[in-house]
């Protein structure tokens, strides 16, 4: 839960974490995060208001993730949103997970601006689009099976290193070689959709084989497959959208120092602006939750009522509608 | 992977030359899909149950592009014939952390329930099923993802299953 002022001051995030609990377990473990949520709701709500040194008569909206996610979760934190909102009279605005993971760009970047394309690369979503205005999006491409972050964490699974995988590969490669081990990249025929899927069942081999390679030299080469076709496909979509003004990154593995540094590298010969979040605001937070609110509100886009509902699975955004050459 | 549920005798094995094919095997089992159904895949990391539930959904007649719910659980499918609830239980600790996906009502939705690594909950599924194993044959060339061969075993109590079998061996023999 997180207090944000104008769309751009954190003045509290707190995050309740679960982390160690769903360590043990190697995963993320509903039953312990919905209960966690009922629990320590009304904790968390009271440590935000406090460390942010205001009331609740000091608040202008209420914004909460209504979608998508694990319905147990989402009702939680949208019903206590609720009771803030019909007690305070204050307007309600159910937020959409990814665009939320976009919009963490707008906290710390002042220069931060639509039209842009953006790369949301996260455990759950490896997605690409075009960024026309607020609410306004295209999808480019997505992951035809499994996402940039869940690689990591099966990789890591693979390569019996920690979880969650990504800081735990990401620590992995520094002593590793990213060129020892031949891995696949998926570029699918220059499509801006992508695939890890063909790349976990060859680490799978290669870990599995008679005489693996060093666990560094793997981690290093499986970080650098995944970022060289994230790297090339954001850039070659940033492109064809027609010289869009910047490249966003958003989501958890956007905290990855590799992404980070190739990415940079990429859009600076491209002549590319590119944000990112800091690492705190790529991994899941409320800041940007309520940062996006805000900017659904200042857009005018409007506010939702009591009957604002959970859904389990809704895409940000969807392709751009494609003429039928045979025009029927 | 072994697994006890299967007895070597039971079901009927079939052979995935591609992506595609398994697909096809999936469409296969989507005509005689009906609501309530529970469908359960069993397979190592890469054997191609992400890929089958996408054949399953396009044979539903879904226009959604199917992705592994591995991180976000559940995925729901309502645009098809039959709404399609695609569940990966990789990650859970065991069948009681089921309660608050809403498993039960998902069984009770009206729809096709899908399981990847049905097995880490094998206390919490129903017994009407049909389960799916897929197995990597021997491995080609390392990389050469096209050149992989699959098993496909399915198994299924009730008798609709068993006239699924019937009409592959058919084909088959």
């Amino acid at each position: 839960m997180a207090v944000v002022a104008d769309g751009r001051r954190i003045l509290s995030s707190i995050v309740a974490s679960q982390m160690a609990e769903h360590a043990r377990y190697g995963g993320v473990v509903p039953e312990i995060a919905s209960r966690r949520h009922v629990e320590q709701i009304n904790l968390v709500l009271q440590t935000a208001l406090r460390d942010a040194g205001v009331g609740f008569r000091d608040m202008d909206a209420v914004a909460v993730t209504n979608r998508p996610g694990l319905l147990g979760a989402l009702l939680v934190g949208v019903s206590a949103a609720k009771a803030l909102a019909m007690a305070l009279s204050l307007p309600l605005v159910g937020v959409h997970h990814i665009e939320a993971h976009l919009y963490a760009n707008f906290i710390t970047h002042a220069d931060a601006a639509f039209p842009a394309v953006a790369l949301v690369v996260s455990g759950g979503h490896t997605d690409l689009f075009h960024l026309k205005n607020h609410g306004d999006y295209v999808l480019l491409g997505r992951t035809r099976d499994d996402a940039a972050g869940e690689a990591f964490d099966k990789c890591a699974r693979l390569m019996g290193l920690d979880y969650p995988g990504g800081p735990a590969i990401e620590a992995a490669a520094k002593s590793g070689n990213p060129s020892a081990v031949p891995l696949p990249r998926a570029w699918l025929d220059g499509t801006p959709d992508f695939s890890f899927s063909g790349l976990k069942t060859a680490v799978r081999r290669v870990v599995q084989s008679a005489d693996p390679p060093p666990v560094a030299d793997i981690a290093a080469s499986f970080q650098e497959a995944v970022v060289d076709v994230l790297v090339t496909k954001t850039v070659a979509a940033a492109r064809q959208a027609g010289a869009p003004p910047r490249v966003l990154l958003a989501g958890g593995v956007a905290a990855n120092a590799r992404l980070r540094e190739k990415m940079q590298a990429a859009c600076d010969e491209a002549g590319l602006p590119l944000l990112y979040p800091p690492p705190a605001l790529c991994t899941d937070n409320a800041a940007m939750i309520a940062a996006t609110g805000y900017f659904h509100l200042q857009a005018g886009r409007g506010s939702d009522d009591l009957s604002l509902d959970i859904i389990a699975s809704e895409p940000l955004a969807v392709r751009a509608h494609v003429p039928n050459p045979g025009g029927s | 992977m072994t697994n006890n549920l299967y007895s070597g005798d039971d079901g009927v094995t079939l052979t995935a030359e591609s992506p595609e094919e398994t697909r096809a095997v999936a469409a296969r089992v989507a005509a005689l899909l009906r609501a309530g159904d529970v469908l359960c895949l069993y397979g190592d990391l890469g054997a191609g149950k992400t890929t089958f539930v996408q054949g399953l959904a396009a044979a539903l007649e879904s226009r959604a592009s199917v992705t592994s719910p591995t991180f976000t659980l559940v995925h729901e499918y309502r645009d098809g014939r039959l709404p399609l609830f695609h569940f990966d239980v990789y990650r859970l600790s065991g069948p009681s952390a089921l309660a608050d996906l809403g498993f039960d009502e998902y069984l009770a939705a009206g729809g096709v329930v899908v399981i990847e690594w049905a097995d880490r909950i094998a206390a919490a599924l129903p017994k009407e099923r049909l389960d799916i194993m897929l197995e990597e044959e021997e491995a080609g060339a390392a990389g050469d993802e096209a050149a992989v061969r699959r098993r496909v075993t399915l198994d299924g109590r009730e008798a609709r299953w068993f006239g699924l079998r019937a009409a592959w061996e058919r084909e088959v023999c």
